[in-house]
């Protein structure tokens, strides 16, 4: 969370309230929420009048103070779908809401902001629209269900990912589960090649599966209902212990297309690269689908995403063509690997608070695929990763600032992966390019 | 050594591997690579049998319901204690090292351990979590320990361990003294990838296995820098 908080007088805060706008999505509400909506939207827009962020966390932040149920009435009377998981959500978010577009308004949090203040807020912002497409993060996906009611939940994958911090993998799942048993009436979207989420959504009776392959496998070796091995054979798993095993998907990632449930194969054409973005599309298609979209009508409209809040944005500078793509976590750096040409590659890594300080999955990570390229490391823990790189025989240089990477290399592509606040500090030093 | 070439076995990656554990195993076998040293290494699932006859075995982190199905099944297979009755070094992190005491804590419940430490473990009031640093025992005559550290467990130690170090920052096994050491064994907190900060301790091992009084120094120019940068950063309240 990038974006400080205002501490704001009261007397601004009166008249923000007078000026506020109560009509549209306000009808209805009770007068608390009507107030915090208008503060809340007029909150954002000084935030980003003052240059302090893009106004998609503070006003939701201001809105819940005033109205706890803010959420809750912002998103009645809203056809919702959330989307969860480790990897993915935010692309995968962008993806559903224009397809779901293809029926009428959608609010969307698009910039990743996925906690209940960045719903409030995105909610807030956009007034009365039919549909709602919500990236949540894992941990409050419990807490977001029971305010925002969704028809659909898109549940992508479950791996490590800031574990100094995080519940550890299998009690996610484990949350997961007992909240969608909870909620029949729910139907949902899974990744029926990841056995955490195939258990975690076992207990919906309304489940959709999507097969959109899986490269990372190391958090998925044990079966989470009995505890046995887990085999894999030719893209099919089972759990060797107990009647846990994949389920037949109905949605399909092959040829750059997707099957839908008829058996109909629709081209994938994206601006995003690499084999993930083609699941995070087909996953959206799933999702969209719930709602009566069908995959021929909204196929053409994932071609209009281009990068999201600087992933995959591509930037000139000095006659360099700098492409960043942001890798959270080893299942994320697998795919990055996957996407980047055959370049200079600058690895960035920090452990600051929003990265998690714990630097050891840098081991979980195999960086053999770089041997074939000139490599470049910096950021505030550039010599954890130097380690790690020297005994995965990838030779590397160390460079202080992005400038000196820049300079670094000839003309042509540079491609830059980096972990999360060491992205936004390299989006920074790009004028925080979109 | 049992054989020509150093073996050297990963316990259980599919149980015990929560936070880069593998890297332990990438680092001895590169340090002995590096000294001309064959090696040969050994990932043993939980559903195998596991050999009494290598050299190094590492045993690494994980959550509670691996950590006591591991222990079972080590208990049961008893291919470890006869390694180390033969002599064997193992390196043990975090979860791995509180199944080598005599009993552990997982979900609650007290479990039974291999009983091949002399320590037992209980919950703390509160999670470790952060930088862990300490002047390991001067007869093991390393240089100070960094690490990362990440559970709930605090640890006791018996007569017949002692422990791997005096914290001077972080909780350790309770904020006085972290790790254990007895033979061959070592146990401790500095989670994960333990060895990338503390390449003096993988050549303990190799030390240990291959019976050399001194091995062929490496370049640890990147090692040394971020040992440094480790004992320079601050420790957070």
């Amino acid at each position: 969370m990038t974006e400080r908080i205002m501490i704001l007088p009261v007397w601004q805060l009166a008249v923000m309230f007078r000026s506020g706008t109560l009509a549209g999505v306000t009808d209805g509400m009770p007068l608390i929420a009507k107030v915090a909506t208008s503060v809340s939207k007029t909150a954002a827009a000084l935030s980003r009048a003052a240059g302090r962020g893009d106004g998609s966390v503070i006003g939701g932040w201001i809105g819940l103070k005033i109205d706890p149920d803010l959420l809750a009435h912002l998103a009645a009377g809203r056809a919702v779908a959330l989307v969860s998981g480790t990897n993915g959500k935010t692309t995968t978010t962008r993806f559903t809401a224009a397809a779901v577009g293809v029926l009428g308004r959608v609010a969307t949090n698009g910039y990743g902001a996925n906690m209940p203040t960045g719903h409030t807020s995105a909610l807030a912002k956009e007034g009365h629209t039919p549909f709602a497409v919500l990236e949540v993060d894992e941990h409050y996906l419990g807490q977001v269900i029971d305010q925002t009611k969704p028809q659909v939940v898109a549940l992508l994958n479950l791996s490590r990912d800031q574990l100094d911090r995080a519940k550890e993998v299998a009690m996610m799942a484990q949350m997961w589960k007992t909240k969608l048993a909870a909620h029949p009436e729910i139907k949902v979207v899974a990744n029926a090649d990841d056995p955490l989420v195939v258990w975690a959504a076992s207990g919906s009776p309304q489940s959709v599966w999507f097969s959109a392959g899986q490269r990372w496998l190391d958090d998925s070796f044990v079966c989470p209902e009995s505890g046995h091995p887990i085999e894999r054979a030719q893209g099919d798993w089972w759990c060797t212990g107990c009647p846990l095993r994949r389920p037949r998907p109905s949605w399909v990632v092959e040829d750059g297309g997707v099957f839908d449930p008829n058996g109909d194969w629709h081209l994938v054409q994206l601006q995003l690269p690499g084999r993930v973005n083609i699941g995070n599309a087909a996953t959206a298609l799933a999702v969209a689908a719930q709602f009566g979209v069908r995959p021929i009508e909204a196929v053409h409209t994932l071609k209009q995403v281009a990068s999201i809040a600087g992933r995959y944005a591509q930037v000139d500078k000095e006659g360099r063509n700098i492409r960043l793509l942001l890798a959270k976590n080893p299942a994320s750096w697998l795919e990055a690997f996957d996407m980047a040409d055959q370049a200079p590659t600058l690895l960035s890594i920090n452990a600051r608070d929003p990265d998690g300080l714990d630097t050891s999955w840098l081991w979980d990570v195999d960086f053999a695929p770089l041997r074939d390229r000139p490599v470049l490391i910096t950021g505030d823990r550039a010599f954890d990763l130097a380690v790690r790189l020297q005994v995965n025989q990838v030779q590397f240089r160390h460079v202080q600032t992005f400038d000196e990477a820049l300079r670094s290399v000839p003309p042509g592509r540079l491609e830059v992966i980096a972990n999360y606040t060491a992205f936004q500090d390299i989006r920074a030093e790009l004028d925080r390019v979109n | 050594m049992s054989t020509e070439a150093l073996r050297i076995v990963w316990i259980y990656p599919d149980l015990l591997s929560t936070y880069g554990d593998r890297g332990n195993l990438l680092i001895l076998a590169a340090r002995a690579a590096a000294r001309g040293i064959p090696v040969e290494t050994y990932e043993v699932r939980s559903d195998q049998r596991m050999p009494n006859s290598a050299d190094i075995y590492l045993i690494g982190g994980g959550e509670d319901g691996p950590q006591a199905l591991a222990s079972q099944r080590l208990i049961a297979d008893g291919g470890l204690h006869q390694a180390i009755q033969q002599g064997a070094s193992v390196l043990s992190i975090c979860a791995g090292y509180q199944l080598l005491g005599h009993s552990f804590f997982a979900k609650g419940v007290q479990c039974a351990g291999l009983g091949l430490l002399d320590i037992h473990s209980d919950r703390g009031e509160t999670r470790a979590v952060g930088e862990l640093r300490g002047d390991i025992d001067p007869r093991l005559g390393l240089p100070p320990l960094t690490g990362f550290e990440n559970h709930g467990g605090r640890t006791h130690l018996g007569q017949h361990a002692a422990p791997l170090a005096r914290v001077t920052g972080g909780i350790g096994n309770d904020g006085q003294t972290e790790g254990a050491w007895a033979g061959k064994i070592l146990g401790t907190y500095s989670h994960g990838p333990a060895l990338a900060r503390n390449p003096a301790i993988a050549d303990l091992l190799l030390k240990w296995s291959t019976g050399a009084d001194r091995l062929a120094p490496l370049d640890d120019t990147w090692s040394e820098k971020l040992r440094g940068e480790r004992f320079a950063a601050a420790i957070p309240a």
